[in-house]
């Protein structure tokens, strides 16, 4: 690992100021991704701000009916809220579905949303193509072993996904992420947060460098009692998706008045299946209509190598979800 | 990237801890900043398994290597060294993490518990003994790990009020690999102790 500067502020701002004088200041919060990093060198910060002191654990419940995520909330402990269990219960699961309980009990919500690609030739530095590691370098996984990488919104430059499951119930519950900078706090719809990898792949998000996250916002849900996640992995646990689905559904007796499906797996960020959503409002919940809708889902995919059978998956992945979430299975 | 030889072993350790013994968390100043100090060394107090202790730590030093080069606990394991197996697991103010992936200076003022701190004097911790009487283990190597695992897993099932199955112990165990595969033991086990601590209000779960 290579030496780094390490302080420990009490207060935001001095934050704030530390991300401020040198974009190679990199914040530490549970540290299950970035001290992974670090061994390999794939991240090399020069100085390590730990926010571990500042006072963003709290969840609650605000006046206009939103719930807020404290950006320092351990996974675990979101997952497992009262608040969270009752009105945001996709939520739950999709956070239960990954990684291991060790790490969900390090892991922040934050520090979630930054997670880097799990793609080898980035975590890897003895692979000497990378352009999200090394710009300019290529892609090693285009040509080579790309089974796990994206089929959607991908770019010659990167077809890495995005490995969160929590970020894909946050996408389909219309999150924002609220904050901080020099100026003041801002916020960031969860649709808009990550980014596509188009030329710049070294780029996951649109958050500033001088950028603290500061909680994330939750809207109030019509989904809690329709709501399902699904993850496919090659083991029943512990592993990465190769495709999820977050399938959320606000019904009208039998009738659908609207839906909300997300995709894991598939992109370089947690992927809106807007096209499916919108086929599905007004149809009644039944099976032949997940799967018309459904197909919508991968028309524009555009597979490699290894991954063709996401194309397939995600379909059948979408229809078991949204047979669950309107429980018609 | 660990550059220290072993400066601190468990004697040194208690000695140094004489004078504060008592206070649980030790407080610490609010921001330690690396100008202030040489690049590279950083003090930090940490309670682990009871004992107060005092270091002074290069930041890159993990908790894991912590516990073993500089305090000589060497029951925790080093299995993979990226959060991967399980091997490294030990309880951080009652709940587990992988101490490979935490660095020991994000740990100042937190209480420590490894597989060393569970048995309180010759009286094994019940964990302990259901492994030993149910065939939990092989080699051993991960034992220490899925002890400490078990130990969170009991303590949440406890908060949350979660029913324990055999399933659900297999999910909830899934961050500590066996790779001599003696799971149905290891599940037997938890299953067993889950069992004594919802037969008696002196909950052995909540030990640990």
């Amino acid at each position: 690992m290579f030496p780094f500067e390490y302080e420990r502020p009490t207060q935001q701002d001095k934050v704030i100021d530390s991300l401020s004088r040198s974009h190679r200041t990199k914040i530490l919060a549970g540290g299950t991704n970035l001290v992974d990093l670090m061994k390999n060198g794939v991240e090399q910060p020069e100085r390590l701000v730990d926010i571990n002191r500042l006072d963003l654990t709290g969840i609650v419940q605000l006046g206009d009916g939103r719930v807020r995520l404290g950006a320092l909330a351990h996974n675990s402990d979101t997952a497992n809220h009262p608040l969270i269990r009752e009105h945001y219960p996709l939520l739950s699961q999709a956070i239960l579905s990954g990684a291991s309980p060790q790490l969900r009990n390090m892991a922040t919500n934050g520090g979630n949303l930054l997670q880097r690609t799990r793609c080898y030739y980035f975590t890897d530095p003895g692979f000497p193509q990378c352009n999200k590691r090394l710009p300019g370098s290529g892609c090693g996984a285009l040509e080579g072993f790309n089974r796990i990488h994206a089929i959607l919104g991908s770019s010659r430059q990167c077809v890495a996904t995005h490995p969160s499951d929590m970020c894909v119930a946050l996408a389909a519950l219309d999150a924002s992420v609220r904050v901080q900078n020099s100026k003041g706090i801002r916020t960031i719809e969860f649709s808009k947060f990550h980014r596509l990898p188009g030329d710049t792949p070294s780029v996951d998000t649109n958050l500033e460098p001088d950028e603290l996250i500061l909680s994330i916002d939750l809207p109030p849900s019509p989904f809690a009692s329709h709501s399902h996640y699904l993850n496919i992995r090659d083991r029943a646990s512990y592993a990465f998706a190769l495709v999820s689905v977050a399938a959320a559904l606000e019904m009208d007796g039998e009738k659908i008045q609207s839906a909300r499906i997300a995709l894991g797996g598939v992109a370089h960020k947690p992927w809106r299946a807007t096209e499916v959503e919108n086929e599905l409002v007004g149809r009644r919940a039944a099976r032949s209509a997940f799967e018309s809708a459904a197909r919508l889902a991968v028309r524009d995919a555009r597979p490699l190598n290894h991954n063709m059978f996401k194309v397939e998956l995600v379909p059948h992945a979408i229809v078991r979800a949204l047979s669950l979430a309107g429980g018609v299975a | 990237m660990n550059d220290q030889r072993l400066e601190f072993n468990r004697r040194d350790c208690v000695k140094t801890a004489g004078p504060i013994t008592g206070a649980a968390v030790i407080s610490v100043p609010p921001l330690i900043d690396a100008r202030d100090a040489p690049p590279s060394r950083v003090s930090m107090n940490i309670l682990i398994n009871g004992k107060p202790c005092s270091f002074t730590v290069d930041p890159r030093m993990t908790l894991l290597d912590l516990l073993r080069e500089r305090i000589g606990l060497t029951g925790t394991k080093k299995g993979c060294d990226h959060g991967q197996c399980g091997a490294c697991t030990v309880l951080v103010n009652g709940r587990r993490i992988n101490s490979c992936l935490s660095l020991a200076l994000t740990n100042d003022g937190e209480t420590i518990t490894t597989i060393e701190g569970l048995a309180v004097g010759d009286q094994l911790h019940p964990l302990q003994t259901a492994f030993i009487e149910c065939d939990g283990l092989q080699c051993g190597y991960c034992t220490p790990g899925q002890i400490c695992s078990a130990a969170g897993l009991l303590r949440e099932a406890a908060q949350e009020r979660t029913e324990l199955t055999d399933d659900e112990i297999r999910e909830q165990m899934s961050g500590n690999i066996c790779r001599c595969g003696a799971y149905p033991g290891i599940v037997e086990a938890i299953h067993k102790v889950y069992r004594q601590s919802r037969g008696s209000d002196d909950s052995a779960a909540g030990r640990g």
